[in-house]
């Protein structure tokens, strides 16, 4: 139960894109097709999926305030790291970005050329990186932030999907020419977060 | 009416091109074809998703909100008078001109603020990006102070109309090209910049100080909630189905919404699959939520019969959900967007103790996938023909 309500809370209560406004970059920019966005929105599923957990287990087995006991033995108990943690979670996210980046290259051509350039901006998506510090700052447990990887991953790819199929039907709209394209954008953001605030204050 | 024509016509040339007041051609235009049928067929956007006639489909919905404008004006003068004199029992003991006089008194302030405030920014719109007026400003004008609580201070009203019109409408390009509700959003705006002006128990009836003793204010909703299901015993469902509880000014009577549902499904203005599915999905999420009920006194045990016709659910599924330029578009999407409506509802009203009502929000959060839904029914569509003619 208590993962069910981490994973509803991430999806829609805390969504990294409309609630917290992380990740932007790529929102805007990658947002102009459905078709890319859901893979871009896949593709960030796929790695917060991985690398929060994987942080997790970086933070709970090197980091942590004694966390290196089960290696060096009793003299490591009040060695503490986590003053590293920054650093750690933005290689591990780099790293991971490479392997997704080079496996969606050999398995599906026609995504990594519509991906473009934009697989690689994951790796500074701060929205990655948020589920990170967030999964730090809370003290998720392993399953927990494997979890919230996931979810946090679903909610943007939501809020990515949604952006894109308006601004598909916004061809069709005749907007102002100083609001056209970015401007737009922001204001359709701001709007579907103002949806979003339908679940805000739900209480599982 | 011969001599209005003759007038309309004698002072067109000075609107049309080269004419003294040709930056106030929209004006003309909007008063000639309010007054009369056009010679000329609409030539902007909605004509990409719509085939009807704007300026029919418009006052087809204003004709379907009659009943409920009809209601809202006797029932805000009711509730005003019961909230004085407990001793009022129902609506049969009140003089009924007097409570539409009172009640009239309480919506014309709203509705002339937002046809000045809204009108006037849909004016200079128009006349600056050079479009028509467009006479879905009829509907969102009428729509808007119709989901509005009654004590709403005339400011905010001015702000929440100006927020729909302009960035809920315009910005989008006007009439046709919005994405959420534009009488929704000015709502949902002022709903959460003014939550205190917006729900509770004090704004749905006159101020609180003159309120009589025992009297509490709060709609059946929000007594769902505080007293759990308890709080049947000392309410009547036909109360509520004919409307005579608290709440905002239009969204209390079941029936009134009924009757302009006859219209517009039977006008083919209003899309009954978006009607049926809502119901459809309020009534199975709520049969969901009994089940789940822990003992039968706790509000998850309120049963279907009754979300149904509390809150501003039937006028939502009537009027709002139903808007075809933000609504699912595809026949699968629409049962689809309306299901989801009407799951949404009762999960805000039943899980979020923040929102007893959730009608209005979930509308709008459906609004916001209602694109997304389509593309992909219009996708799956064309993978299954593709399929049939062997492309695939």
């Amino acid at each position: 139960m208590e993962l069910v309500n981490i994973a509803l809370k991430a999806i829609f209560v805390e969504n990294m894109a409309l609630a917290f406004f992380l990740g932007m970059c790529s929102f805007l920019a990658v947002s102009k097709k459905v078709d890319t966005a859901m893979g871009l929105g896949l593709a960030v599923i796929v790695v917060l999926g991985i690398t929060v957990p994987l942080n997790n287990l970086i933070k709970n087995c090197l980091l942590d305030l004694g966390a290196l006991t089960w290696l060096l033995g009793d003299q490591a108990a009040d060695i503490d790291l986590s003053f590293l943690g920054l650093i750690a979670y933005i290689s591990t996210i780099a790293a991971v970005v490479q392997i997704v980046e080079m496996a969606i290259d050999k398995f599906s051509p026609a995504l990594y050329a519509t991906l473009g350039v934009f697989v690689p901006l994951i790796a500074v998506n701060c929205a990655i990186l948020g589920g990170s510090m967030f999964m730090a700052q809370r003290d998720y447990t392993f399953a927990e932030s494997a979890v919230y990887g996931v979810s946090s991953g679903v909610g943007w790819w939501m809020a990515i999907l949604a952006l894109a199929a308006i601004r598909e039907k916004l061809r069709y709209s005749n907007v102002p020419p100083s609001l056209r394209g970015l401007g737009i954008t922001f204001i359709t953001t701001g709007l579907m977060s103002l949806g979003f605030m339908i679940f805000a204050g739900i209480q599982l | 009416m011969k001599p209005l024509r003759r007038l309309l016509d004698r002072i067109a040339p000075q609107f049309e091109e080269g004419g003294k007041w040709k930056k106030a051609y929209p004006l003309w235009e909007a008063l000639d074809s309010f007054l009369y049928t056009p010679g000329i067929r609409t030539s902007s956007g909605p004509h990409i998703r719509d085939g009807n006639d704007m300026k029919r489909t418009m006052v087809t919905v204003v004709v379907a909100l009659i009943p409920c404008t009809l209601f809202a004006w006797f029932n805000t003068g009711f509730q005003e008078m019961q909230a004085l004199d407990p001793s009022i029992a129902g609506p049969a003991q009140v003089d009924w001109i007097a409570a539409i006089l009172k009640g009239l008194g309480v919506f014309l302030p709203l509705y002339i603020v937002t046809v000045a405030v809204g009108g006037a920014l849909e004016t200079l719109f128009a006349v600056v990006r050079k479009h028509e007026i467009n006479e879905g400003f009829l509907v969102t004008s009428l729509l808007f102070p119709l989901i509005l609580p009654p004590t709403l201070p005339l400011w905010q009203v001015g702000l929440g109309i100006a927020f729909g019109v302009v960035l809920g409408k315009e910005v989008f390009g006007g009439t046709g090209m919005n994405i959420l509700n534009p009488a929704l959003t000015g709502r949902i705006f002022l709903y959460f910049a003014y939550p205190a002006r917006m729900s509770g128990d004090g704004v749905w009836t006159a101020s609180p100080e003159s309120w009589a003793d025992g009297y509490s204010g709060a709609t059946p909703l929000a007594r769902f909630y505080s007293e759990g299901s308890a709080s049947l015993e000392t309410l009547d469902w036909w109360d509520s189905f004919w409307g005579f509880i608290p709440g905002s000014l239009g969204e209390t009577c079941v029936a009134a919404c009924l009757l302009g549902a006859a219209i517009l499904v039977f006008t083919k203005v209003g899309s009954w699959r978006i009607m049926l599915s809502c119901v459809l999905g309020l009534v199975g999420t709520t049969l969901l939520f009994n089940a789940l009920a822990p003992d039968p006194g706790h509000y998850l045990a309120i049963p279907w019969e009754w979300q149904l016709v509390t809150g501003g659910f039937a006028f939502g599924a009537v009027f709002m959900a139903t808007d075809p330029v933000s609504a699912a578009q595809t026949r699968t999407g629409m049962w689809i967007y309306g299901a989801l409506i009407g799951a949404l509802t009762v999960m805000v009203r039943v899980l979020n103790p923040a929102y007893p009502e959730g009608m209005m929000l979930a509308i709008i959060f459906m609004n916001i996938f209602a694109p997304v839904i389509d593309h992909y029914v219009v996708r799956a569509n064309i993978r299954r023909r593709e399929r049939r003619l062997g492309l695939q």
